[in-house]
């Protein structure tokens, strides 16, 4: 009995030492936060920004283009007479990995805008159940003024979004955006039309292949607000669905949609498309990444 | 009995005082691949590396997030579409080195390395060729293989296709512990 006691003591103590420099190893791993990658595969769902930028110091390329409605028929051949187009660039501060500042110039409205992303929580394994950044935009219509003979302010020309992104990548195929907004016009039409007024955003993507995902987003303009018309046209709720395709340095993204604007202002208040009736763009984005990284 | 666990014990401590153990938790493993469009290399210096010169083991544990690319969304890419590293967050090595008699330490020796190679949550039974050198509280441990990703269940893709063979390279420094 002593003897077998024994034996085990000496086992023991043989298999303590004969435990695999590997799991000595694995102990020593460092436990440290994960975040998530890739929620999304662009920096925009389909028209709306998302929670991803380019990586720091790179810098993003990219072209944006809806056509007209395809219920327009054979003679304006289903829209592709009337194209509209956004060229525009995001560049990733080379000290931050979590500020973006970017700029574009769109057809609609001959519009320049400008915008900046801010990374406020990243989703990470061992920390934070979700992403959340801010996205304030700027707009400035280039239009000629349609009364030049009155005083007309540059600043007429400004609009403003403010939004909040709140993202979580569930798993690797299904992530989801929430993003409340807020609308700032300087001028609108009519006096009993707000300046200011409010959107809830809500975009998501399933991952279908390694290289695809299938996105859809849905812009909500929220109800009992007096929203300024669009040439005497209620805005409508911008909806969306696309697909992203990922190659190496290229995402390209096709979708349909009701909106033709490519920049937030447009996009969330100024959609007067009503798919109902076949108001509806063929549109696609393509972005570039490229790096500056020193070597 | 008291005797004999007196024995045993100190045979414990002795076995372990006198391991000739060295670790790192700054080793490098890089792997190279050319590729139909462009190279693709990386490195990881963040590998963990332990070498026991007495039981002739060696072992490696590398993150596969710690491998830092030219390019982030190549590093992007090789993470979610490659390696799936949600999954498998993890590459390991675990064998021995072939110790023949006249191995002396110190010193440097060509080894062969043979054990077993984990990645994409694949394990394989290896044999890789290494040189390891011992100098006072320092040794040295490095490598070069190849690698077929088929083995160990790496798809390639048609989009953007990748060499099917990766050349790995690792180098660690390590100290005595």
């Amino acid at each position: 009995m002593r003897a077998l006691a024994l034996l085990l003591l000496l086992a023991a103590s043989w298999s303590a030492h004969a435990q695999g420099l590997l799991d000595e190893l694995e102990t020593e791993a460092p436990k440290s936060k994960e975040f998530t990658i890739a929620t999304f595969k662009a920096p925009r769902i389909i028209q709306g920004h998302s929670v991803e930028m380019p990586a720091k110091g790179e810098l993003l390329f990219i072209i944006q283009h809806r056509f007209g409605r395809v219920n327009t028929g054979f003679y304006e051949l289903f829209g592709w007479d009337q194209a509209s187009i956004r060229i525009g660039l995001e560049y990733t501060l080379p000290f931050s990995d979590r500020f973006n500042i970017g700029f574009g110039r769109s057809s609609y409205g001959k519009t320049w805008d400008f915008f900046s992303k801010t990374k406020l929580l990243k989703q990470a394994k061992g920390g934070s159940p979700i992403s959340l950044s801010w996205v304030s935009t700027l707009a400035i219509n280039g239009l000629d003024w349609p009364n030049p003979n009155q005083e007309n302010y540059f600043t007429s020309r400004m609009a403003y979004t403010h939004q909040l992104l709140l993202a979580r990548k569930f798993n690797s195929w299904f992530s989801f955006q929430l993003a409340p907004t807020l609308v700032h016009k300087n001028l609108v039409p009519l006096s009993q039309d707000q300046n200011s007024f409010f959107a809830l955003g809500m975009g998501g993507r399933v991952k279908v292949s390694n290289r695809v995902s299938i996105n859809a987003e849905y812009s909500w303009l929220l109800p009992g607000q007096q929203i300024p018309r669009i040439n005497g046209l209620e805005p409508q709720n911008a909806i969306s669905l696309g697909v992203d395709i990922e190659t190496g340095g290229h995402v390209f993204q096709l979708h349909i949609t009701n909106t033709q604007a490519m920049f937030d202002v447009g996009s969330i208040a100024e959609t007067t498309g009503r798919p109902e009736l076949g108001d509806i763009h063929v549109g696609f984005n393509i972005t570039r990444t490229f790096s500056f990284k020193r070597h | 009995m008291n005797k004999l666990l007196i024995f045993t014990l100190a045979f414990g401590v002795f076995t372990q005082a006198s391991a000739q153990k060295f670790m790192t938790k700054t080793g490098q493993v890089s792997f190279f691949s050319d590729a139909a469009l462009e190279d693709i290399s990386a490195v990881n210096k963040q590998a963990l590396a332990a070498v026991d010169l007495d039981k002739a083991e060696v072992a490696f544990v590398v993150q596969i997030r710690g491998f830092e690319f030219e390019k982030a969304l190549m590093q992007e890419h090789f993470n979610e579409n490659y390696m799936h590293s949600d999954k498998f967050p993890s590459s390991k090595f675990s064998g021995t080195f072939q110790k023949a008699t006249a191995i002396t330490w110190p010193g440097t020796h060509e080894v062969e390395l043979v054990g077993k190679l984990t990645i994409h949550g694949v394990t394989k039974d290896v044999r890789v060729p290494a040189t390891l050198a011992v100098k006072g509280e320092e040794a040295l441990l490095n490598a070069k293989f190849k690698v077929k990703l088929a083995d160990y269940g790496i798809k390639n893709d048609k989009a953007n296709s990748i060499s099917e063979i990766i050349e790995i390279t690792v180098k660690t420094p390590m100290k005595k512990s």
